[in-house]
């Protein structure tokens, strides 16, 4: 398996909150930190919430399109995938900034395999009738 | 008088001051007298008549009664100095209206389907008093009580009460038992049985786990108001007063003191944050 490339922010001027071995190794403490504190208590808008890493690492490719986290273009899934590590943040969290989230692909797979299998079902119960 | 100008209120806001008070004295004879002078009514409507003023009410514009807000500073915890509750006017809650609900599937990225297995944080629901058959039409949602019983069923400790009285599901350490779901008596909360994609930056949900209104806790965090009680009072039905009610001088708690306000199941003791006006038998 090829050694990940990671994506770096376009904006150079943007820097991270933490040096980047410290984050390498720790980046899940500063995130779970922050998770229980904002669940619980509240507390919003430190820079350790996930959704500031997603804000500058999640950016649109050369495409112009956002690799989801399922591709391992996606900035979380580089890495993860290659230490094969399973990561589950992104089965509720959003894997990219809100504004490139579209609402109208907001339908879960199941669903649509579920419309499909009804379709399918109706045209084969339609054959039979006739 | 009164409830004549009460009636032409909302139509004749942008009519000639003149045509306002014909307007005004019409409705007023019609709804005295109905049958006797209905004819004359009708004749009056439409031709152009001098109408003697007798006395002016101005109506005061109703105050807006969603100021109780969240002032903490985000980097501070949140304390029970507060208490975030909601008041429902069930006489001014349209029957037929979806506003709420079509405000906080868009608020929360739910789809909106109504279903029996299918994420609802708020719906409205239609009571029906058995003795009088006298119909109320609500909108009902996690009714955030102080005693929760899906906190005390919960056996991860996900369920929780925020200090500051909103109910909330951490799904981060939720098992997806569904025990609170057969716990609570309002029938509030959902399990996600799907895969979901496309979440809201701040509404995160997922397979597996329990959710339920969160009063919009990072709108009300941010100093804002939850999206059901924006969208009541945009549509100008007013029905719903969101704020503080460990604050005497907040206006739902003002409400609350004047009028009172009654619990859904208040036989279950379970001192419910939302409360209800207009339930009548």
């Amino acid at each position: 398996m090829p050694f990940p490339t990671v994506h770096e922010p376009k904006d150079e001027s943007k820097k991270c909150i933490q040096p980047e071995d410290e984050m390498r190794r720790n980046h899940m403490k500063y995130i779970l930190h922050e998770r229980d504190e904002t669940m619980h208590e509240g507390i919003r808008g430190e820079p350790e919430g996930l959704s500031n890493c997603i804000d500058c690492h999640v950016e649109p490719g050369d495409n112009g399109e956002i690799a989801g986290i399922e591709s391992k273009e996606h900035f979380c899934n580089a890495c993860h995938q290659y230490a094969a590590v399973q990561i589950d943040c992104f089965q509720c969290h959003a894997d990219r900034p809100q504004k490139y989230i579209k609402r109208d692909e907001h339908s879960s797979s199941l669903h649509q395999q579920l419309q499909q299998t009804l379709a399918a079902s109706e045209t084969s119960a339609k054959g039979v009738n006739q | 008088m009164k409830k004549s100008e009460n009636t032409t209120d909302t139509t004749a806001t942008n009519a000639s001051r003149r045509d306002f008070l014909a307007k005004a004295a019409v409705v007023g004879t019609v709804t005295i007298a109905p049958g006797v002078l209905l004819h004359q009514a009708a004749r009056a409507a439409t031709a152009e008549v001098e109408v003697e003023v007798v006395e002016v009410i101005e109506l005061d514009a109703e105050p807006d009664k969603n100021t109780s807000r969240s002032t903490r500073p985000l980097d501070q915890e949140v304390s029970d100095k507060n208490r975030w509750g909601m008041l429902i006017d069930t006489n001014k809650c349209a029957r037929g209206c979806t506003s709420c609900v079509d405000a906080c599937n868009e608020a929360n990225g739910l789809e909106g389907k109504t279903g029996p297995q299918d994420t609802q944080y708020i719906r409205k629901v239609t009571l029906k008093s058995k003795s009088t058959g006298h119909e109320t039409s609500l909108p009902l949602m996690c009714q955030h009580c102080e005693s929760a019983p899906c906190v005390d069923v919960c056996p991860t400790g996900a369920s929780f009460i925020r200090a500051d009285g909103i109910a909330l599901v951490d799904r981060h350490i939720c098992i997806g038992c569904r025990y609170c779901m057969m716990a609570c008596p309002y029938k509030a909360r959902s399990f996600v049985h799907e895969d979901i994609k496309n979440q809201k930056l701040s509404a995160p949900r997922g397979k597996g786990t329990v959710e339920a209104c969160n009063l919009c806790v990072t709108r009300v965090d941010h100093g804002g108001l939850p999206a059901c009680v924006e969208a009541c009072t945009a549509e100008n039905h007013n029905a719903m007063i969101f704020g503080d009610l460990k604050d005497p001088n907040s206006p739902i708690s003002i409400e609350l003191r004047k009028y009172g306000g009654k619990q859904l199941r208040s036989d279950l003791a379970l001192n419910t944050g939302v409360r209800y006006q207009g339930l009548n038998e």
